[in-house]
């Protein structure tokens, strides 16, 4: 009995002593057509889900109930109830939807439309469009001010970043950056947006209140041609005091400190790095590399990786759990 | 294994010892063998310089070079990609080990030429037990080597996990052994020291070439399956897969196996063919006097 009761204490205090960071990681799979769950804290594969045509953008609703999906090929954004793992709805996303980002209050979606040259806002709860903004050739990238006033969109072609006032749905600034400009992410102090640009192979800080680039960031990795390195996906601290960086081909993500713009270090992951999430506590940093299959987790504390899993093929975009 | 084997005309200038060694005498014994040998080494400068030289040219320069050519991909025991100079740091401290062993055959070869082994065989210690004594000897020196080129590496950035320098130290000590057992083994057959080039061409070479020391072996399975199966023949391959995994905090039971299994054949042949009554090495020592 006593042995039993042992045994018990032994199991209990190793469950209570299980790390805190237990969320779930999505991941969508862009050319199996899937989505894969990852529990962080095991780092293992939960299950993957079959979803609509082309998977790409992915984020979740604030309270962690639901992803929603860019299903590129199918035209629409998918929603999927996280606790049963089931598509339960779409949203009007228009042709080709790529990116979006969720409003700060978690109740407009703007997606990018990419064959349309347009930025559409859907009401999450009405699933009605609520206006279609016309915006520079490939609209991709997509970023929301913390406060939620202003939205940027970054058009591939076009190269630029466009500033919307989420209040009218219209286009105020044009900012001029590298050639095609993948990402945009506001600093949470909303001071600052960050814009990669892929082919231009720099980063553009640009100044939210002045609406102009006050630096742009340069890569080098010792023993990579320059044109390997394609910046696309920026991941910003909650702190803001570094930010990271996928370096697409180059097969490294780029960590930034935030005061001097300089790069601190280069963290080798797997091949073609496209998008990064943090995990809610800040500790861990997942990343998608497309042509090796694979996630590649770091600990932001040492900016070490710490392991790659194998998910789907090409997996694309990666959103984790707020709980 | 207690009644020392000693030469017959010895036995009329020493005492003979009626009762038998107690482990004092065996520990002032090896004491001896291991602080000549650390004297040697740390007398001749250039040959510890040479040592942490050859494994830095390899890490510095070759690794530099062939970083984008030899890709990445994951294999066990490591969990993420690598970076080439992590990847080839395990196989250059066996090389180090290597090296190191097989100049220690080296040097008995050559203390025989000049007549110092004399004085290490008119020892009245058993035959095997001198032998491991020379090895363990060999066997410290090379891994104060092996440590000094990974601070090196480590100020240079290639880092493994801090326990992993710890963990690493058995299996450097029995890759070590086992290596300083097949030098022992072929000093035996060596008659003089000019033939040590052919260790270089047919034992040094070879053994580092055709393990995954520089490249995974399912780099080389692709190329070639034959040469795959050489290399799975290797002992070498087994002692830097055991060393690449210790430094993890892992245990690669094969290589464990394999490369205990080795040391215990080498050490085995070593103590036959430096046995007096086979005659192996009386013969030998009769040309090493008349040299």
């Amino acid at each position: 009995m006593q042995k039993r009761a042992c045994a018990f204490a032994i199991l209990a205090a190793g469950l209570t002593a299980s790390p805190a960071s237990a969320y779930t990681a999505y991941v969508s799979n862009e050319k199996d057509n899937t989505m894969t769950v990852v529990d962080t804290a095991t780092m293992q594969v939960v299950k993957t889900v079959e979803v609509g045509q082309r998977p790409r953008g992915i984020t979740i609703s604030h309270d962690g109930k639901f992803v929603y999906l860019c299903a590129s090929d199918d035209d629409t954004v998918q929603i999927i109830d996280t606790a049963t793992l089931e598509i339960v709805g779409t949203l009007p996303s228009g042709p080709d939807p790529e990116l979006f980002v969720l409003s700060p209050d978690g109740k407009t979606l703007y997606v990018a439309n990419e064959d349309d040259n347009l930025v559409t806002a859907i009401d999450v709860e009405s699933k009605q469009v609520l206006a279609e903004i016309p915006v520079g050739v490939e609209p991709e990238g997509m970023g929301v001010s913390p406060d939620g006033k202003t939205m940027v969109n970054t058009s591939e072609t076009t190269s630029m970043a466009h500033f919307i006032d989420t209040g009218t749905h219209e286009v105020t600034d044009n900012v001029l950056v590298d050639t095609r400009p993948r990402f945009a992410d506001f600093k949470p102090d909303g001071s600052q947006v960050w814009v990669s640009a892929e082919v231009g192979g720099t980063v553009s800080v640009i100044d939210n209140a002045k609406r102009e680039v006050v630096k742009k960031i340069q890569f080098a990795i010792q023993g990579l041609r320059a044109e390997t390195i394609q910046p696309v996906g920026i991941a910003i601290t909650a702190d803001g005091k570094k930010a990271y960086v996928a370096l697409g081909p180059a097969n490294h993500v780029a960590v930034i400190n935030t005061d001097t713009y300089e790069v601190e270090k280069y963290i080798l992951v797997g091949q073609r790095v496209w998008h990064l999430a943090f995990t809610p506590d800040q500790k861990t940093l997942i990343t998608t590399n497309g042509n090796s299959n694979d996630i590649t987790f770091i600990d932001t504390a040492t900016d070490e990786p710490v392991q790659s899993l194998t998910v789907g093929q090409q997996p694309w975009g990666v959103v984790i759990s707020p709980k | 294994m207690s009644a020392p084997a000693m030469p017959g005309k010895l036995a009329g200038i020493m005492p003979v010892r009626s009762e038998p060694f107690g482990l004092r005498h065996y520990l002032i014994c090896l004491k001896g063998v291991v602080l000549r040998e650390c004297l040697r080494f740390l007398h001749q400068r250039e040959r510890f310089i040479s040592s942490l030289v050859r494994p830095l040219v390899w890490l510095f320069i070759f690794a530099a070079g062939f970083r984008q050519v030899l890709g990445v991909s994951i294999i066990p025991p490591y969990k993420t990609y690598v970076l080439y100079e992590v990847y080839i740091t395990p196989g250059l401290c066996g090389m180090i080990l290597l090296f190191s062993g097989m100049q220690s055959s080296l040097s008995m070869v050559y203390d025989r030429e000049m007549g110092n082994m004399r004085i290490l065989l008119v020892s009245p210690f058993p035959r095997w037990f001198l032998l491991v004594s020379k090895m363990l000897a060999g066997v410290a020196v090379s891994i104060v080597q092996v440590y000094a080129f990974l601070i090196v590496a480590w100020l240079w950035g290639v880092k493994a996990p801090p326990l992993g320098y710890l963990y690493v130290l058995p299996a450097l000590f029995l890759s070590g052994m086992m290596l300083c057992a097949l030098g022992m083994l072929l000093s035996s057959l060596i008659k003089q020291l000019e033939n040590f080039a052919g260790i270089m061409n047919f034992v040094i070479f070879p053994g580092y070439f055709a393990s995954p020391a520089l490249y995974p072996l399912w780099r080389i399975q692709e190329a070639s399956p034959l040469l795959y199966k050489i290399c799975l023949c290797n002992p070498f391959t087994y002692a830097v897969e055991l060393i690449r995994f210790a430094f993890y905090g892992q245990i690669e039971w094969l290589s464990l196996g394999v490369v205990a299994g080795c040391t215990l054949l080498f050490l085995g042949g070593a103590i036959i063919a430096y046995d007096p009554s086979r005659g192996l090495v009386i013969r030998k020592q009769d040309m090493g006097g008349n040299a």
